[in-house]
Order: structure tokens, then C-alpha cells, then sequence
């Protein structure tokens, strides 16, 4: 049973029926319902800064003819809202002669437990851990000047319905905590951020002090940054360490590899499928389906169960991430990409967790084989340009490389590269695959969606370094 | 229809007496209704259509110097109270901080309202196709522009009540319009994008579609065949588009938050010259029709003009009520952040400047988030286009910039060709001595 309606004049009987009236001439569309809630517990400067809640539900409905999508969507979930969105849906698609496709696979896997995170523990013991967390980090060292830690949790709930009355429900937990600290020695300031999360309870990150490796890893990482000099500036060889760095893949291929981009030609990627666009011993996948990780999903924002989609084998473009519209206008299926940051917002194809698989070289050996470059172990954040394939990303934590050694950590730098030919320059592929913490947020016009990454590491090439020293 | 005022006020009013029957000390409310309609088109074809109608209350409540927050989007009476009495409940569990409270009664705005935020004006969604059609009409125009990324327009329409138990209630309607066209140039086998967008107030003050579709083609023409340049430290011209982003990150550097934790390169620099002595920088909320101003901030404090920057020397911090207490200043309307900032303008013309220098690299691009505002350290990726002689020869790509703002600040040169385009805004820019990383 939906437990959408409870509170409203709409029952689900009426509810399928404003939906197959609307879309019995529409290709494809759903009514999306969702009800979230959430909070945001920030320390900041030794005191609670901010304590919030929110509870948001609505829903979103939409029809697709062709390649044309309309779409609405309101927080008043009543019949009258409804059969508005209904109408204004039917005169954007005013001579709609479509046959709807009702085919949608089943499933009953489950990658994360029923939970509330943010009900099952109370704000006052939330409070309390973020105060030790507090206290713990200022006393690892006296050069702790600033600490700012958060709790954000999240239980999203959601129901799809469509034409017929098929009805696909989801529940999905999301934790994440993080911490920042700022250190300052001889009147130079860095910061050393880290954080972990998932579809779990708070819990499972804080049993047995957990905590603590959270705070010691921000400082281990702000020290590092302390001793850092200029970076060097121009073309070398980069190694990148396991786990988090993997943003490299979501940025240099994933985005290009999304269905809507290749549907609509303007990817470098969308007349490369069959041929090779990375060396030898490169294998990328997409993969929904992995216990408790923050990019993974039982059924998609479509609901279509999700599954580990191979991107390129061995160097090979073999696939491409869809959701229903692009998977039906490409003649293929839904790879259960299809995914929104909520009812407010339209379906695209987005990635889940997207990773590189082994190889068989070790870090060491990467190491040694240069004489001059950088090794970046941790990065901030990265963008790409679809069209143009550059991307950037910039470090957080990384060194020199001088003769086969790692030398001093090097100041924060961006890192540019060029997605088609960059994944053609990796010359070694590690055997090491980590995955990232869990705390990766992807933007993609203008909606945040939790993904996940994870590599092992490599070595490139050439990428250009953005630093200041020539 | 947007909600009128006597809606929202009921809300607001309900959340506010409802905290006080069950403990708060004070409270503060704000409920926002937002209408927003757009389309967006693709190759010159309807591609999809959105309507969005959303509805939101978000309260705080201090029970002395203890506080909370929730936020919701069901304004149903039941729903109401089960938050209100979330929020207090929460509110008694979270420590007290002895800067929280309400912003003092005496900053209150009060006054008249007559910037003309409001444009009554409704285009039915076949008007907004066409405006927006015509732009990808003109681009397409042009041999070289094979596809377009998508192109778009919307129309937004708020009102909100902001309101606190010091006696604070008021609020009013905005309107924002935007198009804004996408497309990819192809020649050669290289691939580029570009964008134009406008957005404004009041639909009349819209760029016309044949301006945003010619100046999109144009640019993404003129990124074609891009080569690498060789690292290097030369003088950059920073375009208006990019240059605001530097300006943005200066006033993120001296908001009293940073100010007050001292994260920030700008910790004690109030007094000291931070930038050459041509440099002027203003904030200033009551502009009519533009795209920053307001009449009062997120606390219902009124928003004095800043002079933030003089001669080169900081002047002021952007101050709200909470950190601003830390560092001993009342706040002056700054806790939505700045409003409409700007550089005033050099005195060079835009061609003076591009002849400052015999090789110069003129930035249209910047990509990744690589300002750091602890360290003032400063690393992006680009493209751009190389001046040579004062000629804008070829396109660039694939390189990073970086510098550090200390240094770069006062190296600024504005020229003299300043817009009310974005809510910040400054002239074209040229920054000597950065480091250019390439091949």
C-alpha cells in the first residue's frame, strides 16, 4: 500500500487514474512521489552552529513523447493539484500519439536496510559526538586552530507510479559525516578535510571511536599541507592513489559516457562505442548494486533496478549509462541510470558508484618510474566541459616526485586533462582499487545526486599541473 | 497565481504564536512561495517543458541562547504544530551559544519599497519558445554552429514573508527572467561550446534573442582549433564573465563568518591597502530593477550602501547579526551576502588595455573551484584567446592559471567598460604576473 495519500482527498485508485488518462498517448511518464526527511547538525568554532530538520514531500509527473519531456511538479500532494499538472503535461504535448511502454523490469534486490537514520538516534547524543569530536581534534596538537564537523542524514522515500497501476517504492538511508580542521604554525593556515558515509546508520561509522580516525586523518592532511611549497607548473607524469582520486574517471569519461550527451551528439564519446578509448588493461564500470554504498540503489528514480554496467573492457567504449528516454530513442535498454535529486527536478541519466577495476601493477613500481612528477593522493573536486572533453580536478594532498621518490607535499593545484586521450596515457594500472569514503556529491545542471568512485592506483602520462612555479 | 500576502502572513504568524505558546523565547520565520515556468528547446525544437510551484516555511526558535531550525513544504495545520514542536523540542536539547538571538529591533527595516523587483509580465509558454527559438535561429545561422547543447527560458515569480517575535513582518515580490542559449561549434574535427544567457528583473531589460544567439555562435566559434601554449608567467585579461568571479571570492574572504574563525587570507587586513590605489569596490542594495537588490536581508535588517574597498584600502566587512557580534560590529545587511557589487570602473578603455603588453592571454573560461580562501591560493583551469600586439590571434586550451590573491589583487587593472549584467559585476581585467601552465 502507498502511504502517500493518507493525509489527502487522493486515494491511488484516482491517483492511477489522473496518470493513465494523462499518458495513454505519451510514449513513457510516471508520477514520482517522494517524502524526505532530513537534517544538518554543524559544529563550527566550538559551539552547535546550526541544528536543522526539514520534511519535504511532493510529487513530480511526467509525460514523454518522442523526445519531448513535460514535466510538473508540487508540494500539495490532492487531487486537484493533480489533475492541474495533468492538464498543463497535455498542453505541452498537444498532438500526442504515442504508445506507451508499460514493460519495466522487476525486482527484488536490496543493497541497503529499511532504516531512518535520522530518527533512530536523537539529536541530544548526535550533539554529544559532534562536541568530542570537537575536543578529541584541538587536542591532537596546539596548531589545531579552528574545527568544524556536520552530521547530515537523510531518509528519502519514494513511490512510482504508472500507467496501469504498477506501483515501485524505494526507502533509502543516507549518512554522511565530516570533519575539517585548520591548522596554523609561524603564521602560515592550511585546513585537512575528510569525511565518510553511506546508506547506514550513523552508527556504523562511530562504534568502537571510529570517529576518531575521521579527525586524525583531516589533521594528518592539514600537516601535510603545512610543509607544502609551490607546485610546479606544466606537462609531467602524475600517479594517483587509490580510492577517492577515481573522480579523475567520473570527470575525464563518466559525464561523457551518460546517455543524454550521446543521444544529443555532443559528447566527444557518442561515435566511439566499439572502439578503443583507453590503453590496454583499462576497465571502467558503473555499478549500482554494491552493499551500503553511497552511489548505489535498489530501483532507480525511473524504477528500474540498477546493475553493473560495463563502460569500457580493456580499453574498449562498450556502453553507455541510460535512462528510459535516451535507452528508448538509442534502441537500447535502461541501464537504470535514470536518476533525480527529487520530485523537483527531471530524470537524466547519472552515474552510482563508477570504477576502475584492478590491474596488476603495484604503486611502488609507479613511483619508481618517475624521474619527474607529482603523486596526488587526495582531490577537492572536479568539473568537465562535455563538448571540448577537458576536465580539471584539484589536489588536496599531494608530492613531488623526483627520481623514483616521493619528495615534499606540494601546494594545492588543479590538475587539467583531456578525457578521450587522457585514459590512453595511463601506463601502469594498479592493483590496489579502494573505494572513496563515501562523501561524493555529483552535479549535473544544477542537481546533486550521492555517487560513489573507486580505482586503484595509476599512473598517467602527461597531464598538465596547475601550479606556480615554472 | 502567486500567493498574496495575507497567505503567507497567516503562516508565518501561526508558527510564530505557536513557538511561544510551547517555550521559545523568540523566533524567526520565513515563508516563501516560489512559481517558476520553463522550456527548453533543442535544435530549434521544443524539448521539454517544466512547471514548478513550491510552497516553504522555515522557522527557527531560540529558547534563550539556545537555537534550532526546521524546514518544510507541507503547510497543513497538523503538519504545522508536529514541527513547531520538533523545533522546540530540539531547540531545548542544543547547547547555548552566547552570540545567538535575534538581529536588534532598531536595524529592523522600515520604509518604502520602490525598486520595481516586480514585472506583472506572463509569456505563455509558446511566447517563451519562440523568444528562445529565435536565438538558436540566429546561431544556427552560422556555417560552423552544427548542434546545440540546449537552450532555454524561464520565468520566476516570488513572494515570501519574512517575519520574527520583535515585531519584524514584511516581505514582497520579485520576478526573474532568463534565456539563456547553448551551442557546439564544430570544425576540423574539434568540438566547442559556448553559452550566452540574460537574465534581469523585468522581461523588457532582456537581451533580444538575435543578441544572445549572435554572441553565443561568436564565441563558440572562436574556441575552435585551440592549441596548448607553453607554461609561462604573463599578464591575463580576465572577462567580464570571469572577472566577477574574483570579486565574488573577495567578498566570501571578508565576510564576518571567515572574518570571526579567521579563515581567511583577509583576517586583519581592515585599514590595510589590499589592492592598488585605483581600486574601488561598492555593494549597494537599492539599485532599481537589478538583479541584487533587496530591501532587507535574511534577519529583516536593512542593507546599508557599502564602500568596502577605497583607493585600494578594505573599508568594511560584509556583517550579520551572529559573527558580527563576534568581532564586536552590528551587523549592516549582509546575512544573504552581498547584494549588487562592483568594481567602478578604471580608466583605461578596453583596447588600452589589451595593448599594455606585447603577449597577453585574454580568459573567457575558467573551470574547477580552485579558489582557496583560507590561503588565497588560486589554481583553475582555462581557455581563452592569445593577444598579440593588441590582436587577438588564436584560441587557447587545456591550461590552468595560478597565483595568489595577495599578489594578484594588487596587481588588478580595470579598464573602463563596466555592466549591471550579473548582481556582481566588474570591467574587464587585466592581472600581470600569473603563472600559465601548459606544455
Amino acid at each position: 500500500m502507498s502511504s502517500f495519500f493518507k493525509n489527502t482527498d487522493l486515494d491511488i485508485n484516482k491517483a492511477e487514474k489522473i496518470v493513465s488518462e494523462t499518458l495513454n498517448k505519451c510514449d513513457d511518464g510516471e508520477l514520482y512521489l517522494e517524502d524526505t526527511k532530513s537534517e544538518s547538525i554543524v559544529l563550527d568554532d566550538n559551539k552547535i552552529k546550526s541544528s536543522n530538520y526539514t520534511k519535504d514531500s511532493g510529487y513530480g509527473f511526467r509525460a514523454i513523447n518522442g523526445d519531448v519531456v513535460a514535466y510538473s511538479h508540487s508540494n500539495e500532494i490532492s487531487e486537484k493539484s493533480l489533475r492541474n499538472s495533468g492538464k498543463n503535461l497535455k498542453s505541452t504535448l498537444k498532438n500526442s500519439e504515442g504508445i506507451y511502454n508499460s514493460e519495466i523490469k522487476k525486482t527484488n534486490q536490496k543493497f541497503y536496510n529499511d532504516l531512518d537514520p535520522v530518527d533512530e538516534k536523537n539529536l541530544a547524543d548526535k550533539i554529544k559526538i559532534l562536541n568530542e569530536i570537537n575536543e578529541y581534534s584541538r587536542s591532537i596538537s596546539g596548531s589545531v586552530k579552528q574545527v568544524t564537523a556536520n552530521f547530515l542524514g537523510e531518509r528519502k522515500n519514494i513511490e512510482i507510479l504508472r500507467c496501469g497501476g504498477e506501483l515501485l517504492k524505494d526507502s533509502r538511508p543516507l549518512v554522511r559525516i565530516n570533519v575539517s580542521v585548520m591548522v596554523e604554525k609561524n603564521g602560515r593556515k592550511e585546513t585537512g578535510v575528510y569525511g565518510v558515509g553511506g546508506r547506514q546508520s550513523y552508527d556504523e561509522f562511530l562504534k568502537n571511536d571510529d570517529w576518531k580516525k575521521i579527525c586524525d586523518e583531516a589533521y594528518r592532511i592539514a600537516t601535510t599541507n603545512l610543509e607544502s611549497k609551490a607546485s610546479p607548473a606544466g606537462e609531467m607524469k602524475v600517479v594517483l592513489g587509490p580510492g577517492w582520486p577515481a573522480i579523475l574517471i567520473h570527470e575525464a569519461v563518466g559525464h561523457g559516457l551518460e546517455g543524454d550527451f550521446n543521444r544529443k551528439k555532443t559528447s566527444v564519446f557518442h561515435d566511439l562505442v566499439g572502439k578503443k578509448v583507453a590503453s590496454d588493461g583499462v576497465t571502467i564500470i558503473d555499478d549500482g548494486t554494491i552493499d551500503k554504498r553511497r552511489g548505489s540503489l535498489n530501483i532507480d528514480d525511473e524504477g528500474t533496478p540498477t546493475e553493473k554496467t560495463v563502460l569500457i573492457e580493456n580499453g574498449i567504449l562498450k556502453n553507455f549509462m541510460q535512462d528510459r528516454l535516451n535507452a528508448r530513442l538509442m534502441n537500447t535498454k535502461s541501464t537504470g541510470n535514470g536518476r533525480r535529486e527529487s520530485y523537483k527536478h527531471i530524470v537524466m541519466p547519472r552515474m552510482r558508484n563508477t570504477i576502475m577495476l584492478n590491474g596488476k601493477n603495484t604503486q611502488d613500481e609507479m613511483i619508481k618510474s618517475v624521474d619527474k612528477g607529482i603523486f596526488a593522493v587526495s582531490f577537492g573536486g572536479g568539473q568537465v566541459d562535455i563538448t571540448s572533453g577537458k576536465f580539471v580536478f584539484s589536489c588536496t594532498e599531494a608530492y613531488e616526485i623526483i627520481n623514483g621518490k616521493i619528495g615534499s607535499p606540494i601546494k594545492g593545484a588543479t590538475l587539467i586533462g583531456d578525457g578521450p586521450s587522457s585514459l590512453k596515457e595511463v601506463l601502469m594500472v594498479g592493483n590496489d582499487m579502494m573505494l572513496d569514503p563515501g562523501i561524493g556529491t555529483c552535479g549535473k545542471a544544477g542537481q546533486g545526486v550521492p555517487v560513489g568512485v573507486g580505482q586503484p592506483s595509476l599512473l598517467i602520462d602527461k597531464m598538465t599541473v596547475g601550479g606556480t612555479q615554472i | 497565481m502567486i500567493k498574496e500576502d495575507r497567505f503567507l502572513e497567516k503562516i508565518a504568524d501561526f508558527c510564530i504564536s505557536k513557538s511561544k505558546d510551547l517555550g521559545s523565547t523568540s523566533s524567526n520565520v520565513l515563508v516563501m512561495n516560489t512559481i517558476s515556468e520553463n522550456v527548453n528547446i533543442r535544435n530549434k525544437k521544443l524539448d521539454g517543458s517544466e512547471r514548478s510551484e513550491n510552497l516553504g516555511v522555515t522557522l527557527t526558535t531560540y529558547i534563550g541562547k539556545k537555537k534550532a531550525s526546521i524546514s518544510s513544504t507541507n503547510f497543513s495545520e497538523n503538519n504545522l504544530i508536529e514541527l513547531v514542536t520538533r523545533c522546540i523540542d530540539s531547540t531545548k536539547v542544543t547547547p547555548e551559544d552566547e552570540y545567538n538571538s535575534l538581529p536588534d529591533q532598531e536595524l529592523h527595516f522600515k520604509g518604502e519599497k520602490n525598486l520595481d523587483l516586480y514585472d506583472i509580465t506572463h509569456l505563455s509558454n509558446d511566447e517563451k519558445i519562440n523568444f528562445i527559438k529565435e536565438a538558436e535561429e540566429v546561431a544556427f545561422s552560422h556555417d560552423k554552429i552544427v548542434n546545440t547543447n540546449g537552450s532555454g527560458f524561464s520565468e520566476t515569480k516570488s513572494n515570501f514573508i519574512l517575519a520574527n517575535s520583535n515585531g519584524f513582518s514584511d516581505g514582497y515580490k520579485t520576478s526573474q527572467f532568463t534565456a539563456y542559449c547553448e551551442v557546439v561549434s564544430k570544425s576540423n574535427g574539434s568540438m566547442e561550446r559556448d553559452y550566452e544567457y540574460s537574465s534581469k528583473r523585468h522581461f523588457k531589460d532582456l537581451l533580444t534573442p538575435k543578441q544572445i544567439g549572435e554572441s553565443a555562435a561568436k564565441m563558440a566559434i572562436s574556441k575552435l582549433n585551440p592549441k596548448k601554449i607553453e607554461s609561462n608567467k604573463m599578464g591575463i585579461v580576465f572577462d567580464k564573465r570571469i572577472a566577477q568571479n574574483l570579486l565574488s571570492t573577495f567578498a566570501s574572504a571578508i565576510s564576518s563568518n571567515t572574518i570571526s574563525k579567521g579563515t581567511t587570507f583577509l583576517k586583519d587586513s581592515l585599514n590595510k591597502k589590499i589592492f592598488n590605489d585605483q581600486i574601488n569596490i561598492i555593494d549597494k542594495a537599492n539599485i532599481k530593477k537589478a538583479n541584487g537588490s533587496r530591501y532587507f536581508d535574511s534577519e529583516g535588517v536593512r542593507i546599508e550602501d557599502l564602500k568596502l574597498v577605497k583607493n585600494g584600502i578594505l573599508k568594511d566587512y560584509l556583517v550579520e547579526t551572529y559573527s558580527g557580534k563576534k568581532i564586536n560590529r552590528k551587523s549592516n545587511g549582509r546575512s544573504s551576502g552581498t547584494t549588487n557589487l562592483y568594481f567602478e570602473n578604471g580608466d583605461q578603455s578596453f583596447d588600452q588595455l589589451i595593448n599594455s603588453e606585447k603577449k597577453l592571454l585574454f580568459i573567457k573560461e575558467t573551470i574547477g573551484r580552485g579558489a582557496n580562501i583560507i590561503t588565497g591560493d588560486y589554481s583553475v583551469g582555462a581557455s581563452g584567446i592569445m593577444i598579440e600586439n593588441g590582436k587577438f590571434t588564436f584560441p587557447v586550451s587545456e591550461i590552468t592559471i595560478a597565483g595568489n590573491f595577495n599578489e594578484m589583487f594588487k596587481n588588478i587593472i580595470l579598464a573602463d567598460d563596466l555592466e549591471f549584467k550579473y548582481s556582481t559585476n566588474s570591467p574587464t581585467m587585466l592581472v600581470n604576473g600569473i603563472t600559465v601552465g601548459g606544455k
